[in-house]
């Protein structure tokens, strides 16, 4: 009998349940993008280092191209569809529109996942903290100043 | 840390009203909720996925392809060659004369690949990873010839990388103003400086570059779903090649991940995808990988300086300087042979220097072919600059900040006219650099040199000073080839009131993260009296919208000139008619009608006697039976704006070669651990000049974004090539652009010194000039004066050069000579 290549596989994204056949080789971050059309979340390298892909998986702050959609059956995933409900701003996505912390808006995705989940373990970062936090989130255009201004000011502002 | 100081010359144009305010961007809303639309994000029904089959080689003859065995993969659609390129496509045109004019440049490899990465085949399939496995199972036989990764091996032909062409060398010329050779003769000192050299690197945008492509059979038509940065030249280099009239090709972008110039030349690609789609039948799709863009997209120019001399006298002026440079574009010309005429748009840099002298010469090599990046051409050149500054400064005993202050073009001298006829418009070198030193603290250097010397560590002190010129005169592609039928600039948009009373823009340039939705909205509404949340700025480029022109895109620090003008023009033509329509309407004369607050409304009138813009919209597009026949208002306009240059003479390489010049000038200090080499920012401040801002925090955002390029380049970033032509730096682990841990503090501040020659008093300014590559150049020669002052002599410097540095600083100073009379 040859290998199995695809599997049946239960995700929990966003508070809501998919279903899907996947591929075994399938990377996680195509199976949320391609089959599931959550394009919110990117790809911006192939080596793991640039952070466009940042999700949520159980409560961790993870980069999805680094796993296998396989890997995730059961798991619960946010993507930044997932962060502001109703179509109302999270006060970290309202605060990178207020310090003009993103301009082609790229990474922004990544980094916001990752800022949230700094703001939930650290709910008051210092400067170093935070850049410490998005140390595995590359961004081309900011130069990190207001990045890190905004999420700051989340902080302060709890 | 940013910190801002106001220190404006005049007040913006508009005492009240959006321009001058940073107000919330437009794009964020949809941005930071992941609702952008970039091309990976457009879906189509049957899509075929497809993956470039690349040369190991970086030189060799293709002695076969054979793709059956992909083909045979189930789930595989098709497959292209270089074979089938060349019967179904004419090469791209050449900008160049010969030389560079015969090269023979197609969509994929013919007959021979030229450098590592390049794509000889592709194949289309049903997923992105079968894509990947069919284009493994492509067979291709390779005869490797001998590799040329260097510009002066390059030049002497022995190898020569296009047969056709019959020499590595694209373009040459020389360019001669004032009288070089007396300066020289009459200087009391000339400094000589044998080589320098500027690395390759580019902004690695963080979105790939990639498109989804359609093909109608019925009429013949392509629409490309995509992030190519300058369609309008895009259009001009695929419609010939495919052999189509320019309206087949419809260019749709929304949100682009940065660009940074390195998505202009995406023609060979998108050839790639238009051929594939139209044989298969179905929309293509192609996603380029990190590596990939890396490895084959573009590279910013390396340019090497050799036998600089600089005429100085004893009190620090100098009064010119000749250099050879060899500027190595790639495998391909492509854009680049534009690269060896677009650095004299700052031919003497921020200077008030009379006599200069560059013989230029490109060559290609077997590396990956470059385009513009951040800076272009121009940023080489301004280092060359700042590098004769600084090396003058520190052989002569010359204080860099006086030196620059003695020999800077004066704030009294503006507009001043350059040795080659180009005009810097305003600005205030000077009195940037005082805000930039005090910024940075630059009183107690002393202190803080002791202070680090303490600590083991070595306190450098520099400056960088450079010119972001915009809005650029084509013209002057016709120094480079008289045949070249381009000159002048232009961009298109309209503005149409619509039946609910929307205010619909569309814009012909081709945003990219500067928030051109949003300054737009500004400039719109200040004209025609509304809030800038009441007008709508269509997001992207669309070929269809209307709104462009030949060269229509996001590219040499224009848009707050050609983008906005364009917007300006279209919005004066609408309140004109707007104006005229309601007086019509009111039974009021027109100079007693006022728009403002959505409102046309009769000036001290009652206050019924006022339309809301619905009901002019309304009027024209839907109840318009009572309007007389010889009134015929439409409230929707195109303009287009053009500034006007003049002509360019040839002989002399001579003309108006830009229109604004926007500066920045950095200081930064550096602290060098001797024991490693390892270099680190300590205090940085970057001043910029853009004349008025539109919107503060955007042009802030710029400036931070083009620090951060810069910073990467001086200490990091590097295509480093081995001698086999293979790429050493090929991904974001070997190649290492700055990350939140990697930025100092950045301080900035402003100076404001209104254009006199564009339309809003504003100047392009998203380039940025490199300034902190020659200020971080600087630090570190200054950080090295008291061991043994090795010359700086590369742009990137990252520990490993630093400490070689340290190590033989005599092998640098043999670089330089000094004459003294």
């Amino acid at each position: 009998m040859p290998p199995e290549t695809a599997k049946t596989i239960s995700v929990e994204i966003n508070g809501e349940l998919y279903e899907r056949e996947v591929d075994a080789r399938r990377l996680l971050v195509h199976f949320i993008r391609d089959d599931l059309g959550l394009t919110g979340t990117h790809i911006g390298c192939d080596t793991g280092n640039c952070g466009a892909c940042t999700i949520q998986f159980d409560g961790l702050a993870i980069k999805s191209c680094m796993m296998l959609a396989v890997q995730a059956d059961g798991a619960k995933l946010g993507t930044v569809e997932g962060l502001a409900g109703d179509g109302a701003l999270t006060p970290l996505q309202q605060s990178f529109s207020d310090h003009h912390a993103l301009q082609c808006g790229y990474c922004t995705p990544g980094m916001l996942m990752s800022a949230s989940y700094l703001l939930e373990q650290n709910p008051h970062p210092t400067e170093e903290e935070i850049r410490k936090a998005l140390q595995g989130n590359i961004c081309r255009c900011t130069g990190y100043v207001n990045i890190v201004e905004a999420v700051k000011a989340v902080g302060e502002a709890r | 840390m940013s910190t801002t100081t106001i220190t404006t010359e005049s007040g913006t144009v508009l005492e009240k009203g959006a321009i001058g305010q940073s107000i919330p961007r437009k794009e964020d809303k949809r941005l930071v909720q992941g609702q952008g639309v970039f091309f990976d994000d457009v879906r189509r029904h049957g899509t075929g996925y497809v993956h470039f089959v690349r040369s190991p080689y970086a030189h060799a003859k293709i002695v076969s392809i054979d793709v059956s065995a992909a083909l045979a993969l189930e789930g595989v659609y098709g497959t292209i060659t270089g074979d089938e390129v060349a019967i179904h496509t004419d090469p791209f045109f050449e900008m160049s004369t010969p030389p560079g004019a015969n090269i023979k440049d197609y969509a994929l490899a013919v007959g021979k690949v030229r450098f590592q990465g390049e794509p000889v085949a592709a194949v289309c399939a049903a997923t992105r990873e079968l894509a990947r496995d069919a284009a493994e199972l492509v067979e291709v036989e390779y005869d490797p010839l001998d590799v040329l990764v260097d510009p002066e091996a390059s030049a002497a032909d022995e190898v020569v990388l296009h047969e056709e062409a019959g020499s590595n060398v694209v373009w040459s010329g020389v360019f001669d103003w004032g009288d070089v050779d007396q300066a020289l003769a009459e200087a009391d000192h000339v400094v000589k400086i044998k080589r320098l050299h500027f690395h390759r690197f580019s902004s690695t945008p963080l979105e790939c570059s990639g498109a989804l492509v359609e093909y109608q059979r019925g009429t013949g038509q392509w629409t490309l779903y995509c992030n190519h940065q300058m369609p309008g030249v895009g259009a001009i280099w695929m419609a010939p090649a495919l052999r189509c009239g320019i309206d087949k090709l419809r260019f749709v972008t929304q949100d682009i991940g940065g660009a940074f110039g390195n998505k202009i030349c995406l023609h060979p690609y998108y050839v790639v995808l238009c051929l594939l789609a139209r044989k298969l039948g179905r929309p293509v799709q192609w996603t380029e990988w990190r590596t990939d863009q890396h490895m084959a997209n573009a590279h910013g120019n390396e340019r090497t300086f050799l036998d600089v001399e600089v005429a100085v006298r004893s009190d620090g002026t100098m009064t010119g300087f000749k250099v050879k440079a060899l500027d190595d574009c790639g495998a391909f010309p492509r854009y680049e042979p534009l690269g060896c005429i677009i650095w004299a748009q700052v031919t003497p840099g921020c200077y008030a220097w009379r006599n200069i002298r560059v013989d230029f010469t490109q060559v290609c090599t077997n590396k990956a072919p470059v385009s513009p990046n951040r800076g272009y051409s121009r940023m080489q050149h301004l280092w060359l600059t700042e590098r004769i500054i600084d090396i003058v400064a520190a052989e002569l005993g010359l204080d860099p900040v006086e030196v620059r202050k003695r020999n800077y073009v004066k704030a009294e001298q503006m507009p001043y006219e350059t040795p080659n006829g180009c005009v810097y418009d305003s600005g205030d070198y000077a009195r940037s650099l005082d805000i930039a030193l005090e910024l940075i603290g630059y009183d107690g250097l002393e202190q803080r040199r002791k202070d680090a010397e303490a600590r083991g560590k070595l306190l450098g002190f520099g400056i960088g000073s450079t010119l972001d010129s915009g809005t650029n005169n084509f013209g002057q592609s016709q120094m480079l080839n008289p045949d070249l039928q381009f000159s002048g600039n232009n961009e298109a948009a309209t503005v149409k009131l619509d039946i609910f009373g929307e205010v619909v823009v569309t814009i012909g340039t081709v945003p990219q993260g500067q928030g051109h939705e949003t300054t737009a909205s500004q400039v719109v509404a200040d004209i025609i009296g509304c809030s800038p949340e009441q007008v709508h700025v269509r997001p992207g480029y669309d070929t269809w919208f209307n709104s462009n022109v030949g060269l229509s895109g996001t590219y040499a620090s224009q848009f707050a000139v050609t983008g906005l003008g364009a917007v300006k023009g279209a919005s004066e033509l609408l309140r004109d008619e707007m104006i005229k329509l309601a007086a019509f309407v009111l039974q009021a004369p027109e100079d007693q009608i006022e728009l403002a607050d959505g409102m046309a409304r009769i000036k001290d009138g009652p206050e019924e006697a006022a339309l809301p813009f619905m009901a002019l919209g309304a009027i024209v597009n839907a109840n318009n039976a009572f309007l007389p026949p010889d009134f015929n208002p439409t409230l929707n306009h195109r303009y287009v704006f053009r500034p006007y240059f003049g002509p360019v003479d040839l002989e002399q390489k001579m003309g108006k070669l830009t229109l604004t010049y926007a500066s920045q000038i950095h200081a930064c200090l550096v602290e060098i651990d001797p024991e490693t080499g390892q270099t680190e920012i300590v205090d940085y401040a970057a001043v910029d000049d853009c004349g008025v801002r539109i919107h503060p925090q955007i042009v802030e955002g710029q400036v931070h974004g083009a620090t951060a390029h810069a910073i990467g380049a001086a200490l990091h970033e590097d295509f480093v090539y081995d001698e086999d032509g293979t790429l050493l730096t090929p991904n974001f682990y070997d190649y290492h652009v700055p990350h939140a841990m990697d930025m100092p503090p950045l301080k900035t501040g402003h100076v404001e010194s209104p254009s006199p020659v564009s339309p809003l008093g504003a100047k392009g300014m998203g380039e940025g000039g490199g300034g902190g590559i020659h200020a971080v150049c600087a630090a570190i020669q200054d950080a090295l004066r008291s061991a043994g002052a090795p010359i700086v002599y590369d742009s990137c410097n990252p520990s490993h050069r630093v400490w070689a540095m340290l190590q033989d600083a005599e092998s640098t100073r043999a670089l330089v000579e000094v004459t003294s009379r």
